[in-house]
Formats: structure tokens, C-alpha cells, sequence
């Protein structure tokens, strides 16, 4: 949970952390607090898990890797889990979830994301996927993201 | 833009976690090896040219109280501009990707409130007339989210 002085370091924050030498500094000021009790509250949501971590988020696309492929995969229920720990740890797997099914439509239970140069590469991974998975999945598909249409991360509504 | 041996270095050490501290930048510099002008020179320019999307704190709405859920709609091709633009009007779509499939948008609404996912996507629904099914994680298994550069 956070209260309302956590909630503005996360309005001031959400946007990015400036590209300056001294970033804190220049949040607190803007936000009327001391640098250093700006740090103790980032470290103390970092322990608690409302801060992930401090990172870039890189565009695929602009690094070659244009090529994003959403594998889904129709699971036994009773494998899932060990099929997921090991799919999630495939090195070029980014996201892997257990995800519920929408039937009839959507018959997928498992979501793993891989990235690659072009769709061929990102068909030699799929068929590492299928090797593992073997008798134990049912059906699969994959999409291809064919365009980003949004990124822009959380959002907190302003309040009052 | 094209990316040098030292933008790919930067880049890959970016995707770790930044020390929280009164300078960090100055940290990752020295591990780097270059001044801490050149590299907050090179982190300025890559995020102009878009190549990194946004740098700083990555939050998790769960941990605050919301949640996150993976959308997906199936939109008829002659109306995909037009939903677009209203479904990326709402401030709680975070990411949007058009995929190739019948369920054709793919997006993940972060809200404040675990309820505030189904008022989201029921208004869209709603407006839009089109259905939404919604994914929320049962399972996570990986959350590293790293591509070398």
C-alpha cells in the first residue's frame, strides 16, 4: 500500500527519472522534499515491492529485434506448472504466464513471449517450446505483434 | 541511429536495476568505464531516437493496491483506427499491440484497485460493443524482460 507522499513520488516518477547527474535531487526539489527522505521512500517501496526495479525499457524494434511472437500453448492443468518454470526459463522467453482459458474460443493456458531478428528465428525458439512441452500440450498457436499501439507504463489518475 | 560497442554496453547494463543513490549515474559510468557526462550524453540521445522507450522506476500496481490484466478484442479490419483511438484514450491502457490473430488488440490495463479491471474493460466493451476478454495472471514464471542489445 502507499499513502499520499509515496503517491507523489510515483506521479513525479512515472514519466522516467530525469537524465541528470544528480536525478534525486532534482525530484525532491520539484516535489518539495529533502533528496535524502526521497531515497529512504524509494528504498523502503523497493523493499516492499512497489518499485520493481530502476531500468531502461528498450524498443525492440529500433534494436533489431522486429520480430515478437506471443506463443500460446493449451496445457494440462496438471503439468502447467512445472512446464512453466521450465519454459520461463528459457533464455529467450521474456514473459511466461499461466493465464485462464477463454473456451470455446481461447483454449490457451500458457503465455510465453520470444523476440527475435526476423519470424524464422522466432520459429527455431517455438519449436524448442514444442520440443519441451511434447504430449503434454494440446494445441498452440503464436501471434505476432504486428505494431506497438501504446506504451506508456502505469498511469496514476490524479486525485482531487 | 546506428548503435556503437558502447550504446550496446550501456544498454544492456540499463536493463539491471540502477543503485538507488545520490548519483547513479555516476556509479554506472565508472563500472562502464567513461565519464559520467558521456554516458548521461549517450542515454539522452538513445532516448530522443526511441531506442530506449523510458528510463526510471518500473511499478508494480499490484504491490500499491491495483492490478494488471492482459486484454485482447477481436476488432473487424475496416474499424481498427477508429477503436484504437477510444481504447487508447483510456489512461488506464498501459500497452497496446495489434497481433495477428482474430483477437486482433492485445492490450494490459493497469488500475488502481483489483476491481477497477473489470469497470475498465466492461466500459470499453460497453463503448466499443465489441467484447473483451480478459487474461489475468495465475502463474508467473519469469519476469526478467531483458533483450541484449
Amino acid at each position: 500500500m502507499i499513502d499520499a507522499k509515496d503517491r507523489e513520488i510515483i506521479e513525479a516518477l512515472q514519466g522516467g527519472l530525469p537524465l541528470v547527474s544528480s536525478p534525486y535531487a532534482k525530484v525532491a526539489a520539484d516535489l518539495g522534499l529533502d533528496e535524502d527522505d526521497l531515497l529512504f521512500r524509494l528504498a523502503d517501496m523497493k523493499s516492499r515491492g512497489v518499485i520493481r526495479r530502476i531500468a531502461a525499457a528498450p524498443n525492440h524494434y529500433k534494436l533489431g529485434m522486429t520480430s515478437n511472437g506471443m506463443t500460446v500453448w493449451d496445457v494440462e492443468d496438471r503439468y502447467v506448472a512445472a512446464l512453466g518454470a521450465h519454459i520461463g526459463a528459457l533464455p529467450f522467453v521474456t514473459h511466461c504466464y499461466e493465464r485462464p482459458r477463454a473456451l470455446p474460443d481461447w483454449p490457451y493456458n500458457l503465455f510465453a513471449m520470444v523476440h527475435g531478428k526476423d519470424r524464422d528465428e522466432v520459429e527455431e525458439k517455438r519449436a524448442q517450446i514444442t520440443a519441451i512441452l511434447g504430449g503434454a500440450c494440446r494445441a498452440k498457436d503464436i501471434l505476432y505483434s504486428t505494431r506497438i499501439l501504446k506504451k506508456t507504463g502505469l498511469r496514476l489518475k490524479k486525485k482531487g | 541511429m546506428t548503435l556503437d560497442e558502447t550504446d550496446r554496453e550501456i544498454l544492456n547494463r540499463m536493463q539491471d536495476d540502477l543503485p538507488l543513490v545520490s548519483h547513479p549515474y555516476a556509479v554506472i559510468a565508472e563500472e562502464l568505464g567513461i565519464p559520467e557526462n558521456e554516458l548521461l550524453d549517450r542515454l539522452n540521445r538513445m532516448k530522443d531516437k526511441r531506442i530506449i522507450t523510458r528510463f526510471g522506476p518500473f511499478f508494480d500496481a499490484a504491490a500499491m493496491g491495483g492490478a494488471f490484466c492482459l486484454c485482447a478484442m477481436a476488432i473487424p479490419p475496416e474499424d481498427f483506427e477508429t477503436v484504437l483511438t477510444k481504447v487508447n484514450e483510456h489512461p488506464e491502457v498501459a500497452h497496446n499491440y495489434q497481433r495477428t490473430h482474430r483477437l486482433n488488440m492485445w492490450f494490459v490495463l493497469a488500475t488502481e484497485t483489483p476491481e477497477g479491471i473489470k469497470a475498465t474493460a466492461d466500459a470499453i466493451e460497453w463503448e466499443m460493443g465489441i467484447e473483451v476478454l480478459c487474461f489475468p495472471k495465475l502463474q508467473e514464471f519469469f519476469i526478467g524482460f531483458r533483450v541484449a542489445a
